[in-house]
């Protein structure tokens, strides 16, 4: 994305277009990555829930994949993700690796 | 037709923002502003204006409700004075920095401590570098008139900036004086309807106020707001211009008095220059080329058009009525830096007067100006910066 110089600002930086958070895309400060693992998913829906970046996607009422360009990584989901049987559905990876 | 009153400093700016009628007043009381606020509210209780008026727990809770209310859409005025403003810096900078053209008239006291209530002109000083227009009054004719220019130009579309119209605290805030007021419908008239920018209220439309600006944007927004504070002296003088025509008064950058053929020059803020003034005629009686210069706008500074005003002098003493501690007198930094850029420069001294309420009396005006007289003749400087009216 171009940025903007000084003659092309709002005065007082002021967000002219509602719900352009959509366009800042957080993914960049993600150190760990949540990993779902699917098979130890039991569809509760508790990640989607507590996500703070609605960075879980949900598809006909399932349980869909990441959207890694908002998850900042802060682990909520893995840490209430209840998993099945002592199996967590979420994992937390180092980004790096 | 004019109506000519006598009264306080205090009493005719509550009368200018009642006839100018803000949408949302938001104040907290403070010595010597107190007055003013107080007759304002005494409007609004009466049914005289529409404003309304929001009673906050602090001076901070104050500037923090004007920003909102402005940001919403409102025209907004409030008044302060000292620590109040002091309370307020935070918010100063954020009223500027949002480009929100809230007009506060401030009541010059100094700040503590020690603890005083009386004039000086520290308070505003601090204010300096906060984004805020400041405008300067001698008397109550011209605080009065300063407020309701000062609408108009904080609210041009070019400016959108707060403005502060600085008085001094008792002498004139509170000293009755002979004054014309203008007529409601002139004043009304001439400040016109409010016209919002980018208003929060205007639900259809979205948006959102105060975001982070990071080092990716930052600079640039500053630059920004250094590019509208540029157009701001354009905006004072067509301002000036059109109150001219309703008022028949003349309003500038500065008040030059007897400056033209001088010599040698006082320049001084405020209330002060109407002392100096007098000393100046006397000394012209005696023959000696004396002259003033009272800035009336402080920010942004006028530093070319100051320049031109002084340079053909031989010597100049700048008199603050507030000290930078370890650095000289603030209207003394500004005048040395108007000057700096002449090939060839008058001589210039600084003393500090009148802090804390100390009088200024003409034997002080008189002490300047003689030893003007003699860093004319000699060429030579003792003392750059000293207090006078001090007891050793
Ligand atoms: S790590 Fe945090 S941001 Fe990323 S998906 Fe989980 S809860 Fe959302
Ligand atoms: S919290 Fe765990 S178990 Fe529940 S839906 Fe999300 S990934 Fe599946």
């Amino acid at each position: 994305m171009k940025l903007k110089g000084w003659k092309e600002l709002t005065p007082g930086a002021v967000i002219l277009e509602a719900g352009n958070a959509e366009e800042f895309k957080t993914g960049s400060w993600r150190a760990f990555r949540p990993v779902w693992i699917e098979e130890n998913c039991i569809q509760c829906l508790f990640c989607w829930l507590y996500c703070p970046d609605m960075a879980i996607k949900v598809k006909d009422g399932k349980r869909a994949e990441y959207d890694y360009d908002y998850c900042k990584g802060c682990g909520i989901c893995a840490l209430e993700c209840p998993g099945k049987k002592g199996q967590k559905a979420i994992v937390m990876v180092e980004e790096s690796r | 037709m004019a109506r000519v009153l006598a009264v306080s400093g205090n009493e005719a700016v509550a009368e200018a923002l009642r006839q100018i009628n803000p949408d949302v007043c938001a104040a907290y009381p403070i010595t010597p502003q107190t007055e003013l606020m107080q007759r304002f509210s005494s409007f609004v209780s009466d049914g005289k204006v529409d404003t309304e008026l929001i009673l906050v727990e602090s001076e901070h809770s104050a500037m923090s409700a004007c920003i909102g209310a402005s940001a919403a859409g409102g025209r907004v005025a409030t008044a302060t004075s000292s620590q109040g403003l002091a309370l307020m810096w935070e918010m100063l900078y954020i009223a500027a920095g949002l480009r929100l053209p809230i007009i506060m008239p401030v009541v010059n006291r100094a700040l503590s401590a020690p603890l005083n209530i009386h004039c000086d002109h520290t308070d505003a000083m601090g204010a300096r570098d906060s984004g805020w227009i400041q405008l300067w009054s001698e008397n109550a004719q011209e605080a009065y008139d300063n407020t309701i220019q000062a609408f108009r130009i904080a609210e041009h579309m070019d400016i959108r900036l707060p403005v502060i119209i600085c008085m001094d605290g008792f002498i004139i805030g509170h000293s009755i004086q002979r004054i014309e007021y203008l007529e409601d419908s002139e004043v009304k008239n001439f400040v016109g309807e409010y016209k919002a920018l980018n208003p929060i209220l205007d639900i259809d439309n979205p948006k959102s106020y105060g975001p982070l600006i990071l080092p990716d944007l930052f600079h640039e927004y500053k630059r920004a707001q250094h590019e509208v504070t540029t157009n701001v002296k354009r905006v004072v003088l067509e301002v000036a211009e059109e109150f001219e025509k309703i008022s028949g008064r003349k309003y500038g950058f500065f008040d030059a008095y007897r400056l033209e053929d001088a010599e040698i020059a006082i320049v001084i803020l405020n209330s002060a220059a109407g002392t100096s003034k007098d000393v100046i005629d006397e000394f012209r009686d005696r023959g000696i080329k004396a002259g003033l210069l009272k800035p009336r706008l402080f920010r942004p500074f006028p530093y070319e058009e100051v320049a031109d005003a002084l340079k053909h002098l031989r010597a100049i003493c700048v008199l603050d009525r507030s000290d930078s501690f370890g650095g000289y007198g603030p209207l003394f930094l500004e005048v040395s830096s108007a000057l700096c850029q002449l090939e060839s420069r008058p001589k210039i001294i600084n003393k500090i007067y009148g802090l804390g309420g100390r009088d200024y009396l003409p034997q002080h005006a008189e002490q300047v100006l003689e030893e003007l007289i003699e860093i004319a003749k000699t060429e030579k400087i003792s003392i750059i910066k000293e207090y006078i009216g001090v007891r050793e």
